[in-house]
């Protein structure tokens, strides 16, 4: 693909002098720190909606009502899927792109400086906001993250609350994407064509396109019900002539492309990780950067697979039957991809290949369970079960989630410069592939034999299940300290990792600068063949 | 290669942005034309506005059976029923049925009842010419009275049908000139 023929740092260290102090980290347009700071936040986060998780679990470890009464449970269920969706998992992506896409392509830094810092500083606002209305006397939202109308609109003070972070998020996601875009348009270092990216910024960027067309469309859903709820208008009121149908239609065309901005940036990290550990170049990398943009394509035109069951014409259920298995296309493509890269290749199972490994198995799992899920006839019985709980747990947990993990374990020796504890590490990895089986996959059953979702209690003849489920989800959440401490201890020290970090001869221009990145690099532009 | 400057990108992306926000809004409108064209959707087209005229030519042979159904959405004070549950019908007469409202609260109030039709795709074949859903309805406190329907099921009527729902929602209707299709 591409080789690097300069080493731009040079040894008087002026590169690396970093401003002191809080503002360093307040007014911070430095690319690695503002990376830092998102994939921060989002570990603060994931363990925020972690321990909502928890609560859940607690309640339904066995029938009958333990801790919480009804509404509280379900103020549970609608913040851990907001906290987890935009809170933990979009800005872990957002920050392993302002992290890596400047050293990818060989750019001295993100194109929008200063946007990049409002992006992550309104963040910690927006969620302020979305988790102070769990204090508001009426509770937080409770009408699950989908926001339907007319439930939503009887949350009493946390609705606006939960509209404007809903806003802000938004807003943050758009200056992101946008940053994202300009900087891989614009600032490739030269030689690099857009067929020689790196197929993590091939990823990111098709995402962020997904993001300014449809986070705009989500705002203006919220909008509507804002305005439905104190200005009188009444576009999901039938009193006036609207129809809360629509709102769900306006909301899954944001949905369903959403799904694809949570799971591409993951794509692209395993696209990354299997070849290094592989030893092989990427087999089939156009394949994969097409597949990337039908996906995307296809994401805008099956969002009513969503709501089958709230009617609509035969012809409108086959067309959004057929337009959604057809995704299976292209996603197909990229796991024959990723496991032809591996085939015949000198495989080495470090704690990233080993993420991403489970990644493409358990991924490939949600995808299979997405495809049943789409059969019309079927999804009238599954429907607003546990099946599709346990299928988008599948694509999100074992799929985003390990994907971020496998992707801070590969570029973690690039930001610290220390190699890691590799057995803790590698435990860490052990614990949270069995848990998190323990924990989803007895959730089909549940699904199939008639579980209801967003409910606290449940009749006994499911109680074993969930109890296996519960211990699952216990030992999953507190594994994940592990990845906590690993960081730390990496973080504070340890032998001191190469500028390659792996064992591997990889093309990507991320190492070529010494680990740790320095504070500045790519001054003068690398040179790409 | 040509590259657009960095000030440029920024805005021809704002602009993506501003469309994609403006196309959010433009889904209303869209997806009701949408609705219209493929008869589906919003159950009301064509039921909140009466028949210009209507020819009889009753289908003896065939029964319907037609359900009413009175629902009032919020907790008004409202009592709001249909006389009879359900009639059987030919289709092609001229039937007329009759609701029954009445305003529990102590001042005057305005309702508009809102129709719905299901199974949603044969709206079309069912006839109103007359309907208390036309108009905003006035209620003096306490007031309660009958409310006619006069409707005929078109004869065309699909063959696999043999029940039609008729279901009103009863609203106040603070800002009444809402409704209206």
């Amino acid at each position: 693909m591409k080789t690097v023929s300069t080493n731009n740092v040079s040894a008087d260290r002026h590169d690396d002098h970093k401003p002191s102090g809080i503002g360093r980290w307040l007014f911070a347009t430095n690319h690695k720190d503002i990376g830092t700071m998102y994939l921060v936040f989002s570990c603060i986060m994931f363990f925020i909606g972690g321990a909502m998780a928890l609560a859940i679990r607690a309640e339904l470890f066995r029938p009958g009502m333990q801790f919480f009464d009804p509404g509280f449970y379900n103020q549970m269920v609608t913040n851990h899927a907001l906290v987890m969706i935009f809170g933990a998992v979009m800005p872990a992506f957002v920050g392993l792109a302002n992290w890596m896409i400047p050293l990818q392509i060989g750019a001295p830094d993100m194109a929008l400086p200063r946007m990049n810092n409002y992006s992550f500083w309104i963040l910690p606002f927006a969620f302020t906001l979305l988790l102070g209305s769990l204090f508001t006397p009426s509770g937080g939202p409770a009408g699950g993250w989908t926001m339907y109308p007319p439930l939503s609109l009887q949350s009493g003070n946390s609705f606006p609350m939960m509209i404007f972070a809903v806003h802000l998020m938004g807003a943050s996601s758009i200056m992101g994407a946008i940053n994202v875009i300009v900087t891989i348009l614009n600032m490739r270092a030269p030689g690099m064509s857009l067929l020689k990216l790196p197929l993590f910024c091939w990823t990111w960027l098709i995402t962020a396109y997904l993001l300014i067309a449809v986070m705009p469309v989500l705002a203006g859903a919220v909008t509507m019900l804002l305005t439905d709820h104190y200005f009188g208008t009444s576009f999901f009121n039938p009193a006036g002539g609207g129809d809360p149908v629509m709102f769900q239609h306006i909301f899954w065309f944001f949905g369903h492309p959403e799904v694809y901005i949570l799971i591409l940036p993951a794509f692209g990290i395993v696209s990354e990780i299997i070849p290094t550990f592989s030893r092989k170049p990427m087999f089939g990398y156009d394949a994969m950067v097409y597949a990337t943009a039908s996906i995307a394509f296809l994401s805008f035109i099956v969002w009513a697979h969503h709501m089958f069951t709230v009617g609509m014409p035969l012809a409108g259920q086959m067309f959004f039957m057929m337009s959604t298995m057809l995704i299976a296309v292209p996603t197909g493509v990229k796991v024959f991809n990723w496991t032809t890269t591996m085939w015949k290749g000198s495989l080495s199972f470090e704690p990233p290949m080993l993420f991403a490994l489970a990644f493409l198995f358990l991924f490939t799992i949600g995808g299979f369970s997405g495809l049943m899920l789409a059969i019309v006839p079927a999804d009238y019985q599954y429907q607003d079960t546990y099946f599709v709980v346990a299928h988008f747990h599948y694509v999100l947990v074992p799929g985003a989630i390990f994907a971020i993990m496998a992707a801070v374990y590969y570029w973690l020796p690039k930001w610290t410069g220390t190699m890691y504890d590799m057995t803790l590490a590698k435990w860490h990895f052990w614990v949270s592939t069995v848990s998190v089986n323990v924990l989803f996959f007895p959730q089909h059953f549940l699904g199939l034999a008639g579980m209801p979702r967003r409910i606290p209690d449940y009749n006994v003849q499911f109680t074993d299940w969930n109890m296996v489920s519960s211990v699952g989800g216990f030992v999953f959440g507190f594994s994940q300290l592990v990845f906590v401490w690993v960081i730390i201890k990496a973080v504070r020290g340890g032998p001191p990792a190469s500028a390659k970090v792996w064992d591997a001869d990889m093309p990507g221009l991320e190492w070529s600068v010494p680990s740790p990145a320095p504070y500045h690099s790519f001054d003068t532009p690398p040179d790409v063949h | 290669m040509k590259q657009t400057s960095n000030r440029g990108l920024v805005m021809q992306l704002l602009l993506f942005t501003a469309g994609s926000f403006a196309f959010g809004f433009a889904l209303v409108p869209l997806y009701s034309v949408l609705c219209q064209v493929w008869n589906t959707g919003n159950r009301w087209y064509g039921t909140q506005t009466a028949e210009a005229s209507v020819i009889e030519r009753p289908v003896t042979d065939r029964v319907v059976t037609v359900e009413f159904v009175a629902n009032i959405p919020h907790a008004g004070a409202w009592e709001f029923k249909s006389q009879v549950p359900s009639i059987k019908v030919q289709p092609g007469k001229l039937y007329s049925t009759s609701f029954y409202a009445r305003n529990l609260t102590d001042r005057a109030v305005v309702a508009q009842a809102v129709p719905s039709i299901a199974p949603q795709t044969i709206a079309r074949y069912f006839r109103k010419t007359e309907c208390f859903c036309f108009t905003p309805q006035n209620f003096s406190s306490g007031e309660g009275r009958e409310m006619p329907v006069r409707f005929i099921v078109d004869p065309d009527l699909p063959l696999d049908v043999d029940r039609i729902t008729l279901a009103y929602s009863f609203f106040d209707a603070p800002q009444v000139a809402a409704v209206s299709r």
